[in-house]
């Protein structure tokens, strides 16, 4: 027995047997799932390899191999998967692309996630006129061509990379506004809630410690969800013309310049789309996979 | 017997889930003769449901079944889909517990029925149609030619399972099935229903098999009871046989269920609590910019009166505004009137006003599962108010009163780092009830605190309240549907319907001699065999 | 439902201004103008045709000329293409458009519906799991990479069909753009369908139907589709936006001159009054496309009643 061992027949504070929570539960599920599982590792894999990849390879992103134009993927020009016309390396270069493509993701969500969360939740847990008046903006925002204005955006103030993750960012929280108001409503409603209340338990504290643990599940899947229409998104006004500027580069670029020369050099189109299709693949498997975790109604 | 109706022989059904293998049913063997009622009765994962589903054969998928049901000496296990499709709807039809999710929402309710005769008579058109109406005349539906076109979400619970029992009788079948046909109504609803399945019963004369959790509503109506308990028969015969001499002592916690004992009125000289004047509650329903805004009046003017010591129990049907009162009185909800608590006007306290008695005042919802925050250990939400009203506390201190509390409903305290849904609907429930008492209030709101559990749990959970009541000298408000419990623990009751008291009195007095109408038929209703 | 439509109408108002203001004052604060020439005019001349497109008028007046403009269907003069008014350019493209977008959303609801439904009935079937891969990888794989592989493999290699232009609208110049903007939504209303199948015949309802004795079939045709099909026409107002925004790389693609193609050309052109004409037309064909939507929706579920 420890010091911790209470007088008299008590239980000491470490004999306590400790519960699983739904956190872990969910880890555990998930871990079954062996497609989520296979596209986590898969994700980890393109992540590591586009940080370091570049820095491990000979080529930079916009050096000229002068005795490589067009090279076909091949161990012998020790360009692994050939060069484009300008003789630049085309893995260096899809690397590249792939960092630029994953911070547009991730950041592009960080900004719609946090937007979204403290929109929702300030809408759903006020409640009555002010959620009213917040959701009849959403309304009004979700009714307009978004993706028209952000085209519209790009060509009136230029090509700029925080542009594009402003303006992803502020297309995407809508949806995500909308999941945490409805979590927070359904929530608001359930009776530990009330109880909270009647414990007199802090408004502040209601949110931080009974609101938003329970609503993170849906969240959790909805950002797994989000990153790849970010990342679709960020590669459609790219292949448009309209995304990152040279001598930056991305996926949907890379695929923009493939489709160019598709008939004479088609690994220049299906290098980039394997690695992006690849990326989108796997992110949707996982947020099935969390779905089906979290989801109570499968428990 | 070559005249059984229905012979279900060592039926064994087992469910192939992905963690093993569940055997729901073990090894039950029973039969109906023809216009007989037999209940089939047992508390939830008695596998009284999946017997009563295998004999329609509309298990899912995943169920494995082995042993013989035989109808009219044919065995349906055996029979092909075509065959059973033939006697569904048709010799043998079924309705369910769940009269608002049973009807397609997309169908008038006229089409639903009518399907039925055509599927088995061939009936169509304007000869449907009249069978139809005629058929909600007899299940009572008001006005039939009129309501034959209504979609299910405009009528009430009550008179969707009348649609439900219509579409079943449409053929005439000679067995029923009704797997707790009146459990999702109110008690007054309840009566009627099973009012009228008697009196179709003796109109059709069809045999039926009664499944249901509570074994006091087949006193009256069953010819022979089945008593199941996980998944095995444990016992059967007549009714009066079971109900007079049960051999099983599961069968006699069934009977006894009905909680016993009754509590002392307390002496008229004890300080007044809580006092309540003129208490008015309303909902805006919509919101209008330019008209008079929509609004319920949930609680219409109540007067209250509850002296320390006491338990006042609140009875009435859903909607008739009790959980509001309930929650008005703890400031839960925005109220007009005056409330008293401990000689303190608190109407008009804001949250943080509110806040240093909130200790004084503690509730338990119904809820067993919505009432527990998931992602908490229990000792968490045990713990929680303690952090709010006794900060100075520290971390073994809480502990220590947790233990306490735990120990005070008899859970085991080292189960405290576990989290809710690791809890049985009973376990959770104590944990609730752990949670109020942790901050030694005065004062506890008892919101149908029992009415999600099972019955033979539900007695354990009413011991624990009224022993605690004792221990602490706690004053409750008990607020409950169910009279038999009210009659148990309170020793006053309000009987409230459409946001108003309609009588109030000693316990004793009310239930010996109701005075008022709506009073007397809610005792009927929840009083079968009284009546 | 008169009244709701009416209502629906009234305000779709402040969306469309919205949209039309943005696009407004955008266009003014773009650098450049409509007569920025390859030479320089003279001043005289330039302040003439300013005052002739009365851009010599404040802002606030000006703005008010456009939206009353707009209101008579002229969305002013084109940038680049002198000869045209944007109106003019707009009427041109549509029908195209509309041909393309129309026949793809037509082929998702055909493919995608049913191969929801099979792969519900038959869940976790090796069936099952092939449609929703396949599906998934609709999903994964983005039209502007189906696109070109479309055309390379059907256009060039096997020469089966045009690899791009219009052709007025000769069928063959329409299978691939059709197939390669329908593909996305064929998986998500594939596997919506699937979803809202499932959760559907797992209802009590269908138990009910399944207890009066009908067939399988009767179950899934006359009580699980049509429930099933609710959450899927929720999705419609997406998946059209979503077949206008992708129609608009597949006309560049493949070369067809809706106004897709002029959207870009314009975009990259910095053509701004073409731009923002066809956002202003876009906007309010989305609006009009969710009203339609919603006035469906509230015909196949009588539980939705529009009376207030």
């Amino acid at each position: 027995m420890t010091t911790d061992t209470l007088p008299d027949n008590r239980l000491s504070l470490s004999e306590a047997t400790a519960g699983e929570s739904l956190g872990r539960d969910a880890w555990r599920r998930l871990k079954q799932n062996k497609a989520a599982m296979v596209s986590l590792v898969l994700l980890v894999v393109i992540a590591v390899t586009c940080l370091i990849g570049p820095y491990l390879l000979p080529w930079g992103l916009a050096e000229v191999d002068w005795n490589a134009f067009s090279v076909a993927p091949g161990l012998d020009s020790g360009h692994f998967l050939g060069t484009d016309a300008n003789g630049r390396d085309l893995l260096t270069r899809t690397l590249y692309g792939g960092r630029v493509s994953l911070s547009v993701a991730l950041v592009a969500t960080l900004v719609s996630l946090v937007i979204g969360v403290l929109y929702g939740a300030i809408s759903g847990y006020v409640g009555g006129r002010l959620d009213n008046l917040m959701m009849r903006f959403v309304d009004i925002m979700y009714s307009l061509p978004f993706m028209f204005l952000v085209i519209l955006l790009m060509v009136v103030f230029g090509r700029n990379i925080f542009l594009i993750y402003a303006a992803i960012g502020a297309v995407e929280w809508l949806d995500m506004a909308r999941i945490v108001r409805g979590q927070t409503l359904a929530l608001k409603q359930r009776e530990f809630i009330e109880a909270a209340h009647a414990l007199g338990v802090r408004d502040r504290k209601i949110v931080t410690r009974h609101l938003i643990p329970n609503a993170i599940g849906p969240v959790i899947v909805y950002v797994t969800l989000t990153v790849p229409k970010v990342i679709l998104l960020e590669s459609f006004l790219s292949f448009l013309g309209l995304g990152v500027q040279e001598p930056l580069t991305s996926w949907g670029v890379l695929i923009s310049e493939g489709t160019d020369m598709m008939q004479s050099a088609p690994w220049l189109l299906l290098v980039p789309s394997l690695f992006l299709a690849t990326t989108l693949f796997c992110l949707n498997f996982l947020g099935d996979g969390l779905r089906d975790a979290l989801d109570p109604k499968t428990r | 017997m070559s005249d059984t109706l229905l012979e279900i022989d060592n039926l064994t059904v087992d469910f192939q889930l992905p963690t093993g293998t569940v055997s729901a049913v073990k090894h039950v063997s029973f039969s109906l003769q023809p216009g007989e009622t037999l209940a089939l009765v047992g508390e939830s994962g008695s596998g009284k449901s999946v017997s009563s589903t295998a004999a329609m054969r509309l298990l899912p998928e995943l169920a494995r079944t082995s042993g013989a049901i035989r109808f009219k000496g044919e065995d349906l296990l055996r029979a092909t889909p075509r065959r059973m499709r033939h006697i569904r709807g048709n010799a043998i039809s079924m309705i369910f517990q769940e009269p608002m999710t049973s009807l397609n929402p997309l169908h008038r309710i006229g089409r639903q029925v009518a399907e039925v005769l055509e599927k088995h008579r061939g009936l169509k058109g304007r000869q449907a149609r009249a069978k139809v109406v005629e058929l909600l005349e007899q299940v009572g539906i008001p006005d039939p030619a009129r309501r034959i076109d209504s979609y299910p979400h405009e009528l009430s619970g009550g008179q969707r399972q009348r649609v439900m029992i219509a579409m079943a009788l449409a053929c005439e079948p000679e067995l029923l099935i009704a797997d707790e046909p009146t459990t999702a109504l109110d008690v007054t609803v309840q009566a009627q229903i099973l009012a009228l399945l008697k009196d179709l019963q003796a109109r059709y004369g069809m045999a039926i098999l009664f499944i249901t959790h509570d074994l006091g509503i087949v006193r009256h109506f069953a010819d022979r009871v089945c008593v199941m308990r996980r998944g095995e028969l444990i016992e059967s015969g007549p009714t009066a046989e079971i109900f007079d001499t049960p051999r099983d002592d599961y069968t006699r916690m069934l009977i006894d269920a009905d909680p016993r004992g009754r509590k002392a009125p307390v002496d008229p000289s004890m300080p007044v609590l809580f006092e309540a004047k003129n208490l008015q509650v309303r909902f805006t329903l919509k919101k209008r910019l330019f008209r008079a805004s929509e609004h319920f009046e949930a609680v219409r003017g109540i007067d209250l009166t509850i002296r320390r010591g006491q338990t006042v129990g609140i009875v009435g049907e859903s909607g008739s505004g009790k959980s509001t009162l309930g929650r008005a009185l703890l400031r839960l909800l925005d109220s007009r009137g005056e409330i008293r608590f401990d000689g303190q006007d608190i109407a008009a306290l804001d949250t943080a006003g509110m806040r240093p008695l909130r200790s004084r005042l503690q509730v338990v919802f119904q809820d067993p599962f919505g009432s527990l925050s998931p992602r908490m250990t229990v000792g968490e939400v045990i713990s929680e108010g303690l952090r709010v009203h006794q900060p100075a506390l520290d971390r073994r201190q809480r502990e220590a009163r947790v233990i306490e509390a735990l120990e005070d409903v008899a859970l085991d305290p080292a189960m405290r780092n576990r989290y809710p849904h690791e809890f049985s609907g009973g376990q959770r429930q104590r944990i609730a009830i752990a949670r109020a008492l942790v901050l030694k209030p005065e004062f506890l709101l008892l919101d149908e605190p029992t009415s999600a559990l099972d019955r033979s749990v539900q007695v354990t959970v009413i011991d624990l309240l009224r022993d605690l009541q004792q221990k602490h000298g706690l004053t409750y408000l008990f607020i409950s549907h169910d009279l038999s419990v009210v009659r148990a623990l309170a020793d006053t009751v309000l009987v409230m319907k459409a946001g108003q008291i309609v009588e109030q009195g000693a316990t004793e007095e009310i239930f010996a001699n109701p005075r008022e109408h709506y009073t007397r038929e809610l005792m009927r209703a929840a009083f079968v065999d009284a009546a | 439902m008169l009244t709701y439509t009416l209502k629906r109408l009234l305000m779709a108002v402040p969306t469309l201004l919205i949209v039309i203001t943005i696009s407004f004052f955008l266009m003014r604060i773009a650098p450049g103008g409509p007569f920025d020439g390859e030479r320089q005019l003279p001043p005289e001349i330039e302040a003439n045709l300013k005052a002739a497109y009365h851009l010599d008028e404040p802002l606030p007046q000006q703005y008010l000329r456009y939206m009353g403009n707009l209101l008579q269907g002229d969305f002013g003069p084109s940038f680049k293409y002198k000869d045209f008014s944007v109106t003019e350019l707009i009427a041109q493209g549509f029908p195209v458009s509309l041909e393309i977008g129309g026949l793809a959303i037509l082929l998702a609801l055909l493919v995608g519906l049913p191969l929801g439904v099979v792969a519900a009935l038959r869940r976790n079937s090796g069936l099952d799991y092939a449609v929703m891969g396949v599906a998934l990888a609709g999903i994964a794989v983005p039209n502007f990479v189906i696109a070109p592989i479309l055309a390379l493999v059907f256009g060039v290699l096997l020469a089966w069909l045009p690899a791009g232009g219009w052709n007025g609208g000769a069928l063959p110049n329409l299978i691939l753009p059709v197939i390669a903007l329908s593909i996305q939504q064929i998986a998500y209303i594939a596997r919506m369908m699937r979803a809202s199948m499932i959760e559907v015949l797992g209802s009590h309802y269908i138990r009910t139907a399944r207890a009066k004795g009908l067939s399988e079939r009767q179950v899934i045709w006359r009580h699980a589709i049509r429930p099933a099909l609710l959450p899927v026409t929720s999705y419609l107002g997406p998946a059209i936006a979503g077949i206008i925004t992708g129609s608009v790389v597949i006309e560049q693609i493949f070369g067809i001159p809706g106004i897709g193609r002029y959207f870009v050309q314009a975009a990259l052109n910095r053509d701004y009054t073409l731009v923002m004409g066809t956002v202003v037309f876009y906007g309010a064909l989305i609006v009009l496309m969710n009203l339609l939507v919603d006035l469906f929706y509230s015909a196949l579920d009588p539980q939705i009643r529009y009376d207030d």
